[in-house]
């Protein structure tokens, strides 16, 4: 399958998931369970992951930055600017890639292989839009908490740091992460994650929606979600950043 | 009645449906016969529209299929059931979540009404209130059969298409899944078309039957017909099991 036609076909689908729904009954019935499911359950991995990444941050970029020269609240600056900028939306988002892209693609192709989405076609249900739009808005919807939720967690981490070791103190740390804030960076990233939780529902949806075969072929939808997702959100990364920040 | 004219259906040069003509009748469990590869997926899928078809036509009470744009097919299938090979129940559902499915879709029935249509289907196809409440996953394969039916049926389809209804399922159970598609077939007036090649289920509820053989239509006619017929590859289909070859040898 070259990209033309994935790129076509994932257009013609998006042209059938982007409506409003016949039932609007049925699609607030999905949404809340998509909110669970994709949101909710994903908060758990970003605590995890913020709080380490942010300790980590703290002490590695001490560690790296051992000069009398700089100011003692260089620490916590960048990794003040590391989790706005890049951390909690876009590499945060490669690893929910990973987690959101597999569940999504495994539950429509799973969907696909035993015709349950035939079944839906037959009832006259527009199939895409009933099993793809909430799943989409859900995420979306989600994602600026995820980041917001995260970057709160990740500066937490370095804190951490500061209270456990004698790394760094906890005043230069504050006062590094409060040093020279700039609000713009928290909306650069709210956009960009908007976009990649877009990325990451939308194209495993497409990946699960066209799954033919048998369980084999589900595992392949996935992997092909996860891999090409993690690509385009890369190639947006560098998209947004040169319309946003240059 | 569904009427099938000169269909022709091909994938990437494999002609799979050779000018297939055919006429399928009301309140009749009409089916389609034939060995393994034959294409009747194939017709079904194209009479119902998941396939589009080279050229030819499928009418459905005079309303050409294949000229429709995908609005009107989607409101033409709410007049269509189907009751699919794996029986596709909906699995984040339980049994009476799926069998509501189609209602809550597009009814304008209020929630008890619904709940009571379900419950009416259901017991139409004799499945016990205790497995109202359960995953179809947690359920036989013979009962997900019986609820497949329910569902196909909730909406008081005029159209009931049966992808090999008895793949699975043991010859008693057989048995009663297609004496129950007969028997509501005849109840409701409703154009059944059942995919088989089921020689125990031809004989039971054979009342239009057409055989293909590689993407050809062969043969239609009845049960009683189907034993003295001189077509050699209806004839090695038939007879292919010891069985009715005893059968064949004791009537003649
Ligand atoms: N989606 C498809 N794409 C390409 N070829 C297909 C497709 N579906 C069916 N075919 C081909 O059409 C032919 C007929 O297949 P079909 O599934 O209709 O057989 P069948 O009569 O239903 O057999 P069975 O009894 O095993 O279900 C086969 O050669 C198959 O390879
Ligand atoms: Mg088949």
């Amino acid at each position: 399958m070259n990209i033309f036609e994935d790129a076509g076909r994932y257009t013609l689908l998006m042209r059938r998931v982007l409506v409003f729904p016949d039932r609007w009954k049925m699609f607030f019935r999905q949404f809340p369970k998509e909110l669970e499911k994709l949101g909710l359950q994903s908060l758990p991995i970003v605590i995890i992951i913020s709080i380490f990444i942010g300790a980590i941050m703290t002490i590695q970029t001490k560690l790296n930055t051992e000069n009398p020269l700089l100011p003692t609240y260089s620490t916590g600056l960048v990794t003040r600017d590391t989790l706005l900028l890049e951390f909690s939306s876009t590499i945060l988002c490669l690893i929910l890639a990973g987690k959101i892209g597999s569940n999504i693609a495994s539950e429509i192709g799973t969907m696909r292989i035993t015709e349950q989405i035939d079944a839906l076609e037959i009832m006259g249900v527009n199939s895409a839009n009933y099993l793809i739009l909430p799943k989409i808005a859900a995420f979306v919807f989600t994602m600026p908490f995820l980041v917001i939720f995260s970057m709160a967690v990740g500066l937490f981490g370095g804190y951490l740091v500061g209270v456990f070791s004698d790394v760094i103190t906890t005043a230069d740390y504050l006062l590094g992460i409060q040093y020279a804030f700039i609000p713009y960076y928290v909306l650069y990233s709210l956009v960009k994650s908007l976009v990649f939780a877009f990325i990451i529902s939308s194209v495993a949806a497409y990946y699960g929606y066209y799954a033919s075969g048998g369980a084999l072929d589900v595992g392949k939808a996935s992997t092909n979600a996860v891999v090409n997702s993690s690509i385009l959100i890369l190639f947006f990364n560098l998209l947004i950043t040169n319309l946003m920040l240059n | 009645m569904i009427e099938v004219k000169n269909v022709n259906k091909s994938f990437d040069g494999n002609h799979v449906l050779k000018n297939v003509s055919a006429i399928f009748e009301d309140g009749k469990t009409n089916m389609i016969i034939g060995a393994s590869g034959s294409g009747k997926t194939v017709l079904m899928k194209s009479i119902i529209g998941l396939h589009r078809i080279d050229s030819g036509k499928i009418e459905y009470d005079g309303r050409n299929l294949p000229d429709m744009r995908m609005k009107d097919i989607r409101i033409l299938r709410r007049e269509v059931g189907m009751l699919f090979q794996g029986s596709a129940l909906f699995d984040s559902m339980t049994v009476l979540e799926n069998v509501m499915y189609p209602l809550e879709m597009f009814s304008k029935a209020d929630k008890t009404e619904m709940e009571e249509r379900a419950r009416y289907c259901l017991k139409h196809v004799d499945l016990k209130e205790k497995s109202y409440n359960l995953a179809p996953s947690e359920i036989s394969g013979g009962m997900q059969k019986r609820v497949a039916i329910a569902r196909a049926i909730a909406l008081q389809p005029k159209y009931l298409f049966c992808d090999e209804p008895n793949s699975g399922l043991d010859p008693k159970t057989s048995l009663i899944i297609d004496r129950l598609i007969h028997d509501i077939t005849v109840e409701f007036n409703i154009t059944t078309i059942i995919n088989s090649h089921d020689m125990n289920s031809v004989m039971e509820i054979g009342e239009n039957i057409i055989f293909i053989n590689k993407g050809i239509k062969a043969w239609q006619g009845n049960k009683n017909d189907i034993f003295h017929v001189d077509n050699k590859d209806l004839n090695d289909f038939v007879f292919a099991s010891e069985l009715y070859k005893k059968v064949k040898h004791t009537n003649s």
